[in-house]
């Protein structure tokens, strides 16, 4: 079974029949089973599943840092599958932003040189106007001149969030960004991503398994066993809670 | 980027250090042999400068045999008073002086022994008046033939004074003088670059330092008034003729201080190759410390490459962190090597008795040298790591992507290919099948070899490791070590690689001189059937002589049945430079040396006939009768006709002379001496006989054969020592390399220690533990260097077996305390790593992420 979500022609990120097979023979195991999905642009899209549904699998085959098996991938104009690292490294500089679960900042850098730092790599200067939306919007002004290890782990991630909407990515991947930190640092950040889609028309794809987390995005896709079961759009936790239980037992599967 | 790599880097300030001390140790040589050879040479060249500085033209005659710096000792040939005369004649000459001077004449100094010389020659000269340069500070100059004057440091070093009676050796045996004046030279100095001079009335000298009355060893001239010492030189050659080397004072004391700076030149390359030695293993250690730092960075660099950074931008931040490195450890490097230049240049000019330094400079060479192999070796080793950095996938970022353990095949396989081509240099080297590039074909075997077997090393790690382990495996601790030692066998490789250089390269060069000192040793005794022997030490480029005329008086000894005196010196033979020898007797050589004849005669030689060896007879197509015309260093050329051939052997000249004809070879005076004694005699009853005949004759001694064979291969002794010393050097940087392979691991598992401490490992068991994992590195190395050490030696014994190195001798004592070294070695190491590891906080370490 295959479905399709979204219609809109304006995607920043479109997977088409895309499959994942890790290993072969015995330990073979397919991770995605022939995934189709669009995302918009300018909109915040939660992607969902139980353990092993293949939900990082697919943002990390959408954002090129892992190859697919069949299938396509495509990120606005680019087509990602088939590129080389030369490609990939462009793409990730220009046209992609990341936001780890584990914040992954540069511990000998201050939170300032953080956030520059992919502008620094690719060589080009931060728009100063820009700049400065993303730091008031991140509340960070203040703390632009300590290390990581100085600064909360809302604050790290903060910086982390800081650090991909500075380069003004096509979309913004993020990987469980709420999964290290506590329910208020991680309501904080979810709420500032949403304001970032919603003022700034920033295009953010974001995996997660917490219902709440989901909440604040405005369209959840929901996978299972490596395939797009069910989706969401306009979602409050209790929906994603129930859709959610649905899919823990996978004999009631319905759309 | 840039900056990025830059904070990285300050915040590794300490692991880098460690690791670029290996290069500041490598540059420090590098740039000292630079400074060292700078510096002497520049004091070398004012010194001559000095030394001429009064001489506008010099002539010389061209010397009978011409030798190369390290054949020994050219002896110029004389120059006749007539010529003196005729130099006078020549229009623009103010004055011309024919000068005696001569190296060869010893004093011997108060408590009886000959003032040794390490290098500068002992100068037998005539007295030619005071100068600018000469200036007498004591009493006066020679007048009658029983009357010398001495430099100031020579009669210091003699401690004799005006007035004393003083025994001078020259191409007599001792004479007795009376010292009448003690001279110095301009600016209070006692001597000029260390040159002790013994100065007599010219006839004397002529008669004692050149053999024949009425020559000189050259003249030298003042220009008049207006007269240019170019237009002179050439005059004075147009008037002389063929046969003479007339040059102005600058171009002698160029070429003079030139013939000295290819002297040095031998030394610089001693010291680069320490260095190079010292780089060699510094490479293993930045390849490993930056392949480290590499690991624990994964997530930062998955991380630069997901937002964005290329390829080439992780490559050229680890480069750039290794040209930090490398700039840095050659600043000081540079800086150390000055220092260490400095140090050895003054040492040198005190060993060569008072040579006045020039300013300590800094060579561009030295710089430039610094700075290049400085740089270079560090970027080069931290390559690999920067191409593995930049093959670390971006997903790494997000996962704990555990590095799979790549499988050896690719580097065993490189290893073996490495390896493979070592051993073929190592062959066409060391088999003299590779011409002029013999040297540089065996360097390079040698280190193909090492980077060869360091290849090989992780597959041969993982059976010696656990073997080794197997040692410590009775208790927990042990046996935790064992496994974290055995957990990353590229890393434990390259650490005990590290330690293996020094170690092969010590236990290499012991191999070889422990073979040649059996061998020799054996050989002697086999095939010397003398009892007693008469030999010095050589201190300088002349062989130590004695009196010939004691020869006689010891044949009178009751008992002595034998007795020869052997004579030597390079000779030009046909058309080829020879060594050949003179016995006082031939008709010894034969129960001595155990000579056989394989045509002729060569029980008897008359004053025109010469005995050749059988390969020499092989090699120039001698058969007995044939003429062979013979310069020696002194005289004319003489015609000698083979009488007989002896089979080649070790302690047989290729050529044999009359001793007649020792009158003209450099030393005229017997080397050594050997006494063969009747059956039933007893050395001891005739020894203390023969002591008291060459009571004159201090430069030798006699002793058993025994102890002569000790003496001479005593001297193996002393160049095996100087060479494990610098290379314990190489040892020394491998230490650091084990500390910082542990330090990393010890940081790498803080938590994995944090545990095991929180389940109940004891801080001493923590220790433990890290020592084990360092004893079986270390251990490792020195089994690998032993092993390689040995089959590099045996190579080039087996190289050497024509030169007479036929017995493989294997240090077994040195090896066993190389293992224990390399034992040591690790418990030193693992000291700091190891309180580190005790001192881990708990709490703090199972947190720390």
């Amino acid at each position: 079974m295959t479905a399709t979500v979204g219609r809109q022609a304006q995607a920043a990120a479109r997977a088409s029949d895309v499959w994942k097979v890790y290993g072969s023979g015995e330990a073979q195991v397919i991770a995605l089973r022939g995934v189709s999905c669009e995302f918009e642009r300018g909109r915040f899209t939660a992607i969902m599943g139980p353990s092993g549904s293949g939900k990082s699998t697919l943002m990390h085959c959408l954002a090129g840092l892992d190859s697919v098996t069949r299938g396509t991938v495509s990120i606005g104009d680019t087509t990602v599958t088939g590129l080389g690292d030369a490609g990939l490294t462009r793409l990730r500089r220009d046209k992609v932003g990341f936001i780890f679960q584990q914040f992954n900042l540069l511990p000998t850098l201050t939170a300032k040189e953080n956030i520059l730092l992919p502008l620094s790599i690719a060589g080009r200067k931060p728009d100063p106007a820009w700049y400065d939306t993303v730091i008031d919007t991140v509340g960070l002004r203040d703390r632009l001149g300590h290390r990581p290890a100085q600064l909360s782990g809302g604050q790290q991630q903060r910086v982390a969030c800081a650090r991909a909407l500075v380069a003004r990515p096509e979309v913004i991947f993020a990987d469980e960004p709420t999964g290290n930190l506590d329910s208020r640092a991680g309501a904080e950040v979810l709420g500032f991503l949403r304001r970032s889609v919603r003022e700034y028309g920033q295009t953010i794809v974001m995996v997660t398994h917490d219902p709440t987390a989901a909440a604040y995005a405005d369209r959840v896709v929901f996978l299972a066993d490596g395939q797009i079961v069910s989706e969401l759009v306009e979602p409050t936790a209790e929906t994603v809670l129930d859709t959610m239980k649905k899919l823990d037992t996978p004999a009631e599967v319905v759309n | 980027m840039f900056r990025a790599t830059l904070k990285s880097l300050l915040a590794r300030k300490l692991r880098l250090i460690l690791s670029g001390l290996a290069v500041v140790l490598g540059v420090m040589f590098v740039s000292g042999a630079f400074v060292l050879t700078d510096t002497l040479g520049r004091s070398f060249d004012a010194v001559f400068a000095d030394a001429y500085e009064g001489v506008d033209v010099n002539v010389a005659a061209k010397p009978k045999v011409e030798l190369s710096e390290f054949e020994g000792e050219q002896v110029a040939a004389p120059v006749p008073a007539s010529a003196v005369e005729r130099v006078r004649g020549v229009p623009g000459v103010d004055e011309a002086t024919g000068i005696v001077a001569s190296d060869g004449a010893r004093l011997i100094g108060s408590n009886g022994k000959v003032v040794a010389s390490f290098g500068p020659p002992q100068l037998g000269e005539n007295w030619v008046g005071e100068s600018d340069l000469v200036q007498l500070r004591e009493g006066r100059e020679p007048r009658a033939d029983n009357e010398i004057v001495v430099n100031a440091a020579l009669a210091k070093a003699a401690r004799v004074s005006v007035g004393d009676r003083v025994g001078v050796l020259t191409l007599q045996p001792k004479q007795e003088f009376t010292l009448v004046g003690i001279f110095g030279y301009s600016g209070g100095r006692d001597s000029i670059g260390g040159v002790n001079e013994v100065m007599f009335t010219t006839p004397v000298s002529q008669q004692l330092m050149l053999g024949a009355p009425d020559v000189f060893t050259n003249i030298t001239i003042t220009a008049a008034d207006g007269v240019s010492a170019e237009k002179l030189r050439d005059d004075v050659a147009a008037a002389l003729g063929t046969g003479y080397e007339v040059k102005t004072g600058e171009q002698l004391s160029a070429d003079a201080s030139a013939g000295l700076k290819e002297g040095l030149s031998f030394f610089n390359r001693i010291l680069l190759g320490f260095a190079a030695v010292a780089l060699l293993v510094g490479t293993f250690l930045i390849l490993n410390t930056f392949s480290i730092i590499v690991a624990q960075r994964t997530r930062e660099l998955a991380l630069m490459r997901a937002i964005g950074a290329g390829r080439r931008q992780i490559i050229g931040s680890v480069v750039l962190e290794a040209v930090a490195v490398g700039l840095i450890a050659s600043v000081l490097g540079l800086a150390a090597g000055i220092g260490v230049g400095a140090l050895l240049a003054y040492l040198f000019g005190n060993l060569a008795g008072g040579l006045t330094l020039a300013g300590i400079g800094v060579p561009a060479a030295a710089v430039i040298g610094a700075f290049g192999v400085g740089l270079v070796i560090t970027v080069v080793a931290a390559l690999l790591p920067a191409l593995r950095a930049s093959r670390i996938p971006p997903i790494a970022a997000m996962q704990d992507v555990a590095t799979p353990d790549r499988p050896l095949t690719k580097v065993t396989v490189a290893g073996s290919a490495v390896t493979a081509i070592g051993a073929a240099l190592l062959f066409l080297g060391l088999g003299g099948h590779a011409g002029d590039n013999t040297l540089a074909t065996i360097l390079g075997g040698v280190l193909f070899a090492f980077i060869g077997v360091t290849l090989l090393t992780p597959l041969i790690s993982r059976p010696v490791v656990s073997l080794l382990g197997a040692l410590f495996s009775w208790s927990v601790p042990g046996k935790l070590g064992r496994l974290n030692s055995g957990r990353n066998p590229r890393r434990t490789a390259i650490t005990a690689a590290a330690l293996m250089v020094g170690i092969a390269l010590v236990t290499g060069v012991t191999v070889i001189l422990d073979s040649a000192k059996g061998s020799i040793g054996k050989l002697a005794q086999d095939t010397i059937n003398a009892e007693l022997v008469i030999a010095g030490a050589q201190s300088g480029p002349r062989p130590p002589s004695f009196d010939p005329s004691v020869l006689e008086k010891i044949k009178a000894i009751p008992g002595v049945t034998l007795v020869d005196g052997t004579y030597g010196d390079m000779a030009q033979v046909g058309s080829e430079r020879t060594w050949v020898g003179a016995s006082s007797d031939v008709a010894a050589l034969g129960p001595i040396f155990e000579a056989k004849a394989t045509a002729g005669d060569i029980s008897r030689l008359g004053p025109d006939q010469m005995l050749v060896s059988s390969d020499v007879a092989k090699s120039r197509n001698l058969t007995v009768g044939s003429t062979v015309p013979v310069q020696l260093a002194r005289g004319e050329p003489k015609t000698y006709t083979v009488s007989g051939i002896y089979e080649s052997a070790e302690f047989l000249d290729p050529v044999t002379l009359p001793v007649e004809a020792t009158r003209e070879f450099t030393v005229p005076q017997p080397i050594m001496g050997f006494i063969q004694l009747s059956p039933g005699t007893a050395s001891t009853d005739v020894l203390p006989q023969v002591e008291a005949l060459l009571a004159d004759s201090p430069e030798v001694s006699v002793a058993d054969r025994d102890a002569f064979i000790e003496q001479q291969t005593g001297q193996l002794d002393g160049l095996l020592t100087m060479i494990q010393i610098l290379l314990a050097l190489a040892i020394v940087i491998a230490v650091l390399g084990i500390v910082n392979t542990l330090a990393l691991s010890v940081l790498e598992r803080t938590r994995e220690l944090g545990l095991l401490r929180a389940i109940g490992l004891r801080r001493a068991q923590t220790m433990r533990m890290i020592t084990v994992e360092a004893v079986v590195i270390s251990v490792f190395g020195a089994l690998l260097g032993i092993a390689v050490g040995i089959g590099l030696g045996a190579a080039v014994v087996e190289a050497l077996r024509d030169e007479g190195i036929t017995d493989l001798v294997l240090p077994w004592a040195d090896m066993g305390v190389m293992l224990a070294l390399g034992a040591v070695v690790g418990v030193v190491a693992a000291v700091l790593p190891a309180i580190r590891a005790a001192r881990i906080d708990v709490l703090g370490a199972i947190a720390h992420d």
